[in-house]
């Protein structure tokens, strides 16, 4: 009689097996859903025919993205968002690079403390970051009588801030999969540290350095909160022109802004995961 | 090719010594095996003449050089690591050709050198494949045609075998062995492996502690161990604690009086290998040894048996005997005789080494 109890004990679990993934499907489809639902509402929206958002609409068009082009305030938003997302993201890795090297390889006082510093501009909120760097450029304006205040300079620098967190955490993910005994191998042969680093150290982190890349462009082309603090007078990103717009109207244009400003994301996305398996890393 | 003098080499951090005071020599083209347990210090001593742990005091000479304290990638040395090691993003021709292109080799000398050392592995038909496109054996290969490309002073290999498979050990073992040997190659292996030292080596140097235990042939550690740790470690003994009452005769702690070989008077142990100890049920004439004992555990191993067979309250001995179609296969609880030569018996003289 054991084998008939036995078989039971086997089918429950097998069956139990079975629910547990139609629920994992299950939430996974609804979080799924939850993140996508509102990116097809704006896209759905962008087309809409009438000026005030009602439903059902009365019909499509594309009017709202030739408004886009037509619109100054977001055309060079759009270029002064992507200027400034490509040169905090170059400097941000140039810092951040150098400073996950040393935070995987050496073993110093305040390390831990040190790493812990580094990914804060992710945790402090944009509006206390902003308003910190507002006072602390005011600060140093009056003390140097230099023009920072709402210079080009000061709104890279903030821009950096918020991209050192990526690359730091996911060059040192990267560096922590490695297998640092690659790295002996080509001294063994005739590497010196630099030829090392060079040849060997960077192909094999270069996934964590290219989604490190596309996560602080992302994050820095997307910043409201902070750059609404730190931006000078007629220069204003993307984020920021998206605001002002909505201050005073709410048709269409701005769902067709955020579709472009996806499809721009989703490409970014899509040709880096062609090169590297993003998925890897992050 | 070169020699290698490692001497008086110490390495310590803070106060804990990695390796204490080692001196070994290398002739040119000998194959020699460091062998002991892990954190014995053999890795660390390899690593030391790879360049990648600088040592506390002594020096490293190769050939004609000081290598003491020249960075890795001066030295010349060829490295094979346990986990192969192999640049993951370049082909196997690409992982061969980097030792070349560090040296500016010539591209016709070149290419001429990878088809080469990758015969030489039998890998010739795979050179554009990425590492990860092979079998663990196959990557153990690259990395040795990638060692060994541009001839170096000397191999060292740590613990090159441990990620293959039984079966692959085997064969990678003897492969390794003859390829060394035609190429005169000056080498030093890293293993915990005693089977693998016993094949592969010309020389062996048993580590223990941080410090050399004894350096010899396959037969000086076998059959004259100069203590217990090498003893235990090269092959299986069984330890009978006692004392030497008198020149050639031995006291064990359970009582017995048996025959030994020489030796001081005093706190001894004596060590029989499993193998040199004859088995009959009856008493044996003619040997020195021939003590009554009751078999208390048999394992049927194939080729051959091996028994536990207690002599005394406090001693039981270890027996291996080959398995012939006349062997004697003794029962558990069985009366057996066993017997052995004074000459078999190992003696070390004080308590406990």
């Amino acid at each position: 009689m054991t084998t008939i109890r036995e078989l039971t004990v086997i089918g429950r679990i097998a069956k139990s097996g079975r629910l547990g993934r139609i629920a994992l499907n299950g939430a996974a489809m609804v979080t799924l859903a939850y993140i996508l639902t509102p990116l097809v509402f704006v896209t759905w929206l962008a087309f809409f025919r009438q000026e005030i958002p009602s439903f059902p609409p009365e019909g499509y068009s594309l009017r709202w993205f030739q408004a886009i082009a037509g619109n100054d305030r977001f055309v060079s938003g759009f270029l002064l968002s992507l200027q400034l997302a490509v040169i905090a993201t170059s400097i941000g890795l140039c810092l951040g690079l150098p400073a996950a090297l040393c935070i995987s390889r050496s073993r110093f006082k305040g390390r831990e403390a040190l790493s812990s510093l580094l990914l804060l501009p992710l945790v402090v909120p944009g509006i206390v970051l902003g308003i910190a760097l507002y006072v602390f450029h005011v600060e140093v304006e009056l003390a140097t009588g230099l023009p920072i205040l709402g210079s080009l300079g000061g709104l890279i620098a903030g821009h950096v801030l918020i991209v050192i967190p990526w690359t730091v955490r996911l060059v040192t993910a990267s560096l922590a999969g490695l297998d640092r005994s690659i790295e002996e191998a080509a001294q063994s042969l005739g590497a010196n540290r630099f030829t090392t680093f060079r040849r060997v150290t960077l192909p094999a982190i270069r996934p964590g350095v290219v989604a490190a890349a596309l996560f602080g462009f992302v994050s820095s082309f997307g910043n409201l909160e902070m750059s609404l603090f730190i931006v000078g007078p007629g220069r204003t990103t993307l984020p920021i022109a998206i605001i002002q717009y909505l201050e005073w109207k709410i048709d269409p244009t701005i769902a067709a802004v955020s579709v472009l400003q996806i499809l721009l994301i989703a490409t970014a996305m899509l040709i880096t995961d062609r090169f590297v398996r993003i998925s890897r890393v992050v | 090719m070169a020699r290698l003098e490692i001497d008086r080499v110490t390495k310590r951090y803070g106060d804990v010594y990695a390796v204490r005071d080692v001196t070994l020599d290398v002739a040119d083209g000998e194959f020699v095996v460091l062998l002991g347990p892990s954190g014995c210090g053999k890795t660390t001593t390899l690593r030391v003449v790879a360049g990648f742990a600088e040592p506390t005091s002594g020096t490293v000479r190769l050939g004609e050089r000081d290598i003491t304290s020249l960075p890795p990638w001066k030295r010349n040395a060829g490295l094979v690591f346990q986990s192969y090691a192999l640049f993951p993003h370049l082909t196997v021709a690409q992982n061969v050709a980097f030792g070349l292109e560090m040296r500016k080799v010539e591209p016709a000398e070149m290419s001429r050198r990878i088809a080469d050392a990758l015969r030489l592995v039998r890998l010739e038909h795979l050179g554009e494949r990425l590492p990860r496109q092979l079998s663990g054996g196959q990557q153990q290969r690259v990395a040795l045609a990638r060692a060994l490309v541009f001839r170096p002073d000397v191999l060292l290999l740590d613990e090159p075998l441990s990620n293959l498979d039984a079966k692959l050990r085997q064969e990678v073992r003897v492969e390794i062995r003859e390829l060394q040997r035609k190429l005169e190659l000056t080498t030093v292996m890293v293993t915990h492996d005693q089977e693998e030292a016993l094949t592969m080596a010309d020389r062996l140097v048993v580590m223990n502690d941080g410090a050399v235990r004894q350096v010899g042939t396959q037969q000086d550690l076998y059959e004259r161990p100069t203590d217990r740790f090498v003893a235990g470690f090269v092959g299986r003994s069984t330890f009978i604690e006692g004392e030497i009452e008198a020149p050639g005769r031995f006291r064990s702690a359970g009582g017995l009086a048996l025959a030994c070989d020489g030796a001081l008077p005093g706190p001894a142990t004596l060590a029989l290998r499993p193998e040199r100890i004859a088995v009959a049920a009856t008493p044996q004439t003619g040997m020195d040894n021939s003590l009554p004992g009751v078999v208390e555990f048999v394992s049927y191993l194939g080729a051959t048996i091996d028994m536990h067979v207690r002599i005394s309250g406090k001693e039981r001995v270890i027996v291996q005997i080959p398995n012939r179609a006349d062997s004697l296969v003794p029962s558990v609880g069985g009366q057996v005789h066993v017997a052995w030569a004074a000459a078999n018996g190992i003696v070390f003289s004080g308590t406990d080494t």
